[in-house]
């Protein structure tokens, strides 16, 4: 019966933490701390803009407490869910944001396999090459693309300008060089001897990247599509100067072109627009997160 | 299969030569070990077999024809790596087949070969799991089964016992040694473990910096080392080198290894040492198992003297015992119950008709 009387002493007895857990409760207590105050600074903004988008016209311009719906009214997302202006601004930004995830992929992932793999002549310094270009900020940019695309227009007779499709040649210049840089990492943590044992096993190059590489770097390849989408559906510089007709626009620029006129601001519809605008990437995060799990090449080597 | 010819092979990366100029003929069907110490280039040289590395000289022959600038796809070789590198997100099947895929092998097939290798390998019910899932010594059994599905001229091993532990290692050579008996594709197995080498090869490659010291079979490596390269490395515990001379004394031919310790050599190796000058430096070479507990009888060449054991360390079957011959580390083996003691003196026996003498200067044995 020795087991119960230690079962009956147990608790009775005065326990003692060690620093250890008095360490962990303490870290744990600053943890949160931080975590709330984080959470009420990043969050206010969009609760901010949830509260106004449920109010009319009258209620926002009225002198009621800002954080409080007295009147809820959906009349905000009528109004904009019916409207082919609103539409035509989310359709446009749908098209360029997947379409630029698309040749971003399509440049990143092979250029990110040569850099990585195929060892020659330059190749290291062409991957820090790749990564500088990141580096210089787009209201930089802006102007020489724009006389380049001019210049492109005139001899080429090809409009470009004041198109959406203008942005597929513009964005990835944000794009490609950081989802280039983010594959680079991830293949360059694949095993050498796995392209090896493919290339033996009688893989072409092409078939080692498509068979081996992008399976085993999935998650780097999903945290690169993440990126390209999140910077090409935010991009407000580069459609605002590249673009102008109204239905050429996309989410960003049609909001707040279209819906501040001269000094009013239609201040209900431009914070549902931007909730509505800030849904996709959100939905994306989701879903794609499932997938975005390390770890993936476990079991590859010895480790 | 195939045999495999190596004709003046040279690596060089920059101004290192890594390998420098090797030759070497590989039969069919047989399998050869490459072993010596770290960065003797016994890599290198799999891998340039494998075509993984270019040649800097030289031609390599796999069946006959030159395959210096064939890419590794189409030298119908398999390998099989220290880190086995099996691909993750594959199961077992699919990761021993891949390479048959790969070249449109009908689905029947495939499916025969499979099962056929997993049946061999004893992994059978392992087919459907994930590498992640296996243990080290099930995912060395997957990479050799990626190997044998291909039924390719030749298999490559590289050091692919290194990542399991010793238990797991002796079994897993055991299983290589048999998966050759019944697969017969002629092999190069590379490690730096000479048990391993020993006990798998028909024919053992010593290789040291770069260059081949001696190739043989295990106990033509054993008994007649060429070098003190190849006479040290090859055995465990290490064969002694002792210095010596030699020296003329009534008529007969005598060895003296210091001021109180001068054995007369047997008939067949005085003859055989004769013509050497007295003057030059010179080494016995003797293994601990030729050192032993002195009997009341023992035939001719075998030589008794007196000395004082340093260390023994007893290992059930038998304790190797170690003392000094003027500043000379030596081991011995001796009989479990022969009663060595450290620290207390013993008489050994030294069997002269197992002797090897070397040349100090070249380390050529003479």
């Amino acid at each position: 019966m020795s087991t119960l009387a230690i079962d009956k002493a147990g608790p009775s007895r005065k326990v003692k933490y060690g620093s250890m857990s008095r360490d962990r409760a303490w870290a744990l207590r600053w943890s949160y701390f931080f975590l709330v105050l984080f959470a009420i600074f990043f969050l206010t903004p969009p609760v901010y803009m949830l509260i106004t988008s449920l109010k009319s016209s009258a209620e926002i311009s009225a002198a009621t407490n800002p954080w409080w719906v007295f009147h809820p009214t959906l009349s905000n997302y009528v109004e904009l869910l019916t409207s082919n202006q609103f539409l035509r601004f989310f359709w446009n930004s749908s098209i360029v944001s997947l379409a630029v995830v698309l040749v971003t992929m399509l440049i990143s992932v092979p250029a990110a396999f040569a850099l990585a793999r195929m060892k020659f002549w330059g190749s290291t310094t062409l991957a820090t090459g790749v990564f500088l270009t990141y580096l210089i900020p787009d209201s930089l940019l802006f102007i020489p693309l724009f006389k380049m695309l001019a210049l492109v227009q005139d001899y080429t007779g090809i409009t470009l300008l004041n198109r959406w499709y203008v942005l597929l040649f513009i964005y990835p210049t944000l794009t490609v060089p950081f989802c280039t840089w983010i594959m680079i990492g991830y293949f360059a943590s694949i095993p050498k001897e796995l392209d090896e044992a493919a290339l033996i096993d009688g893989a072409s190059w092409l078939q080692t990247l498509t068979r081996i590489f992008i399976p085993v770097a999935l998650p780097g390849l999903i945290a690169a599509t993440i990126f390209a989408f999140t910077v090409s559906w935010a991009q407000f510089l580069y459609p605002l100067v590249f673009t102008t007709s109204v239905d050429q626009l996309v989410l960003p620029v049609g909001i707040t072109t279209t819906l501040i006129k001269g000094d009013v601001f239609n201040w209900g519809q431009i914070m549902t627009g931007a909730l509505l605008g800030a849904a996709p990437p959100l939905i994306i995060y989701a879903f794609l997160m499932d997938y975005y799990i390390a770890g993936l090449t476990a079991g590859a080597t010895k480790g | 299969m195939a045999d495999v010819a190596l004709r003046k092979v040279v690596k060089r990366y920059d101004d290192v030569e890594a390998v420098r100029g090797i030759d070497l003929d590989i039969a069919d069907h047989e399998f050869i070990v490459l072993v010596g110490p770290s960065g003797c280039g016994k890599s290198t040289t799999l891998r340039m077999i494998a075509g993984l590395e270019d040649i800097s000289d030289g031609d390599i022959m796999i069946g006959g024809d030159i395959v210096n600038d064939v890419p590794p796809k189409d030298r119908d070789i398999a390998m099989v790596f220290q880190n086995y590198a099996l691909y993750p997100h594959m199961t077992v099947a699919e990761n021993m087949s891949f390479g048959l895929r790969l070249k449109h092998y009908p689905k029947a097939e495939i499916k025969a070969r499979v099962t056929e290798a997993a049946r061999l390998l004893d992994i059978t019910d392992l087919i459907d799991r994930k590498p992640k899932q296996l243990s080290g010594g099930q995912r060395q059994r997957v990479a050799m089964g990626r190997a044998i599905v291909r039924n390719p001229k030749v298999f490559l091993f590289d050091e692919p016992l290194s990542n399991l532990d010793a238990k797991l290692r002796v079994q897993m050579r055991i299983e290589i040694k048999k998966v050759h008996q019944k697969v017969r594709t002629t092999t190069v197995y590379v490690t730096h473990d000479q048990v391993e080498a020993m006990t798998l090869a028909d024919r053992v490659v010593v290789m040291n910096k770069g260059r081949i010291e001696q190739i043989g079979t295990p106990n033509e490596l054993y008994h007649k080392p060429a070098t003190r390269f190849v006479a040290g490395f090859i055995g465990s515990p290490a064969m002694n080198f002792i210095p010596c001379r030699l020296e003329d004394a009534g008529g007969t031919l005598q060895i003296r290894l210091t001021d109180r310790i001068a054995f007369a050599l047997p008939p067949a190796r005085a003859a055989r040492y004769n013509a050497l000058p007295r003057t030059d430096k010179l080494l016995l070479g003797i293994r601990p198992e030729h050192l032993t507990e002195s009997h009341a009888h023992f035939g001719p060449g075998v030589e008794t003297f007196e000395t004082v054991l340093d260390v023994t360390e007893p290992m059930g079957m038998e304790t190797l015992v170690y003392f000094g011959l003027d500043g000379t580390p030596i081991c011995g083996r001796v009989d479990p119950n022969a009663g060595a003691k450290d620290g207390a003196p013993m008489r050994l026996a030294m069997d002269l008709n197992n002797m090897h003498l070397l040349n100090e200067a070249t380390g050529v044995v003479l």
